[in-house]
C-alpha cells in the first residue's frame, strides 16, 4: 500500500476503512487509478491549494481599486490571473460585504465550494445542520459561529446550485490604513470568505 | 429528484458543529482517500459530473442523512462502478480483481495531477440563442418534480424572484445526468426574498440567490 497504516491494527480497522482500502486496491489492480495520483491529489489540497489563495485575492481587492473592479465584473478572469485555476473554480463570482449587506455561501444540494481559492470544504460546510438552515435561518446559523448582525443588516445567502463558485469579500477591518496587502491577508479568515465570520480586527492579529 | 440531498429548509439537525476557523476538512483518514479516488476516477471518462451527483442523491434518504459525507461519495462511486460494469460486487467485497478491466479513456498519473486539477472541467458553452430573460426581470421557478437529477431545489419551486445576473450558457444538468447530452442553457442568478420563500415570519432584510437554468424558469406575471 502506498500510504502507511498510522499504527492501526487491522483487527481494529473499521468496516469502512477496510472497504476503502479494498476499493483502492481493486481500482489499482484494474488500472483505473494510480495510488500515487491519489496521494498527489490529497497532498495538493493539504499543502498547496487552500484559503491562503482566497486571502490573497481579498487583500488585493482591498488595496487595488482596479483589481476590485475587475473582480466585480469578471471574477473568473481576475482570480485566474493570480494562478488560482484549480477545479471547482472554473466559474467564479465574488460578492462584497458592505456596512448594510452581508453575504453567506452555502450549497444545500451537495458541497459545492470554491476549491481554487479556499481548498476543500470544512466538515461543517458539508453537514446537514449548515446546509439545511443557511437558507431558512441564516441568522441562527451565524449565531452558531458567534456572529450576530444587526436586524437591519441585509443578509444575502447564495445557494450554489450551479457551477458558479462564490467567494465572499469581507469588509476591510478598521484601523488598517496603510497596511500592505501581505499584512492584510493575515486578517482574512476562511470563515470570512464563506460569510460565516468577519475578517479579524488588527489587534486580534497582533 | 426529491431525495435526501435536497436539504434546504429542513429542520431538526441541531446547531452547526465544529465551526472553528481551523475546522478539519475530513473526519477520518479514509475520507481523504475517497476524495482522491473520486477525483482520479474522472480520468476514466466513465461518467460525467451530473451522473456522479445523481448517484449520491439517489441513495436512500435515511442513509444519506445519517452517513458521513464521504461515505456518501464512497457509496455513490461504488454504484457508478457497478453500473458501468467496471467492477463486480464480489470484487468490491474482496478487493481483488476477478474479471478483466472494462475499457476506459485513461488513468490519471501522478505527473498529470497538477495540470488536470488546474484545467478543471469548465461547463460554459457558446450561446446559441439569445437569453429569454434580462437582468431585473421577475421570473417564477417552475413547479417540477422530476424523478431524475435536477438542480432546482424543492424550496424554490413555484417561487418568484428577480434576475440579478446572467452567467452565460452552461451545461444543463438535468439532461446531462441522463446521458442525453449537454443541452447548454442560459444560467441566471435569481434573487428570492426570504419572505417569498419562507413566509411573513422571515426577515424582510434577507434574501437567497440561486443559480438557475432557463428551463427552470418562466416569466412571472
Amino acid at each position: 500500500m502506498p500510504h502507511d497504516d498510522h499504527g492501526h491494527d487491522h483487527s481494529e480497522m473499521s468496516d469502512i476503512e477496510a472497504r476503502v482500502r479494498a476499493l483502492e486496491s481493486l481500482l489499482t489492480q484494474k488500472g483505473y487509478i494510480d495510488p500515487a495520483a491519489v496521494d498527489a491529489i490529497v497532498e495538493t489540497y493539504e499543502t498547496e491549494i487552500g484559503p491562503r489563495n482566497g486571502a490573497h485575492v481579498v487583500a488585493k481587492t482591498w488595496t487595488e481599486p482596479d483589481y476590485r473592479a475587475w473582480l466585480e465584473d469578471d471574477a473568473t478572469a481576475a482570480i485566474h490571473s493570480l494562478g488560482y485555476t484549480s477545479r471547482q473554480g472554473e466559474h467564479m463570482q465574488a460578492v462584497f460585504n458592505s456596512p448594510d449587506t452581508h453575504h453567506l455561501v452555502v450549497c444545500t444540494l451537495c458541497s459545492c465550494y470554491p476549491w481554487s481559492v479556499l481548498g476543500l470544504p470544512p466538515t461543517w460546510y458539508k453537514s446537514p445542520p449548515f446546509r439545511s438552515r443557511a437558507v431558512i435561518d441564516p441568522r441562527g446559523v451565524l449565531a452558531d459561529f458567534g456572529l450576530t448582525l444587526p436586524p437591519e443588516t441585509r443578509i444575502e445567502v447564495h445557494d450554489s446550485t450551479a457551477e458558479m463558485r462564490y467567494l465572499v469579500v469581507p469588509e476591510r477591518p478598521e484601523g488598517t490604513e496603510g497596511w500592505s496587502a501581505e499584512a492584510l491577508s493575515e486578517l482574512v479568515t476562511r470563515n470570512s470568505m464563506i460569510g460565516t465570520g468577519l475578517a479579524r480586527a488588527p489587534e486580534a492579529a497582533a | 429528484m426529491n431525495g435526501g440531498a435536497d436539504l434546504g429548509g429542513m429542520m431538526g439537525f441541531g446547531p452547526v458543529e465544529d465551526s472553528a476557523e481551523d475546522a478539519p476538512n475530513y473526519k477520518a483518514d479514509w475520507e481523504a482517500r475517497v476524495m482522491g479516488m473520486v477525483v482520479a476516477l474522472g480520468a476514466c471518462g466513465a461518467w460525467n459530473l451530473d451522473q456522479s451527483r445523481f448517484s449520491r442523491e439517489s441513495l436512500a434518504p435515511a442513509d444519506y442523512l445519517s452517513w458521513p459525507y464521504y461515505r456518501i461519495w464512497l457509496e455513490g462511486v461504488s454504484k457508478l462502478l457497478l453500473a458501468r460494469g467496471m467492477v463486480t460486487e464480489e470484487e468490491l467485497a474482496r478487493g481483488k480483481m476477478e474479471i478483466p478491466p472494462a475499457p476506459v479513456k485513461g488513468c490519471l498519473t501522478a505527473r498529470d495531477v497538477p495540470a488536470t486539477l488546474a484545467r478543471g472541467g469548465p461547463v460554459d458553452r457558446p450561446a446559441f440563442q439569445d437569453a429569454a430573460f434580462a437582468e431585473g426581470q421577475r421570473v417564477q421557478a417552475r413547479n417540477i418534480h422530476p424523478e431524475s437529477h435536477t438542480r432546482l431545489p424543492r424550496y424554490a419551486r413555484g417561487k418568484s424572484g428577480v434576475i440579478t445576473r446572467l452567467h452565460g450558457c452552461h451545461v444543463f444538468p438535468d439532461t446531462n445526468a441522463l446521458g442525453q447530452g449537454e443541452s447548454p442553457a442560459w444560467l441566471y442568478q435569481v434573487r428570492f426574498s426570504a419572505r417569498e420563500l419562507w413566509g411573513p415570519e422571515a426577515s424582510e432584510a434577507d434574501s437567497v440567490t440561486l443559480d438557475l437554468w432557463e428551463p427552470y424558469l418562466e416569466a412571472a406575471l
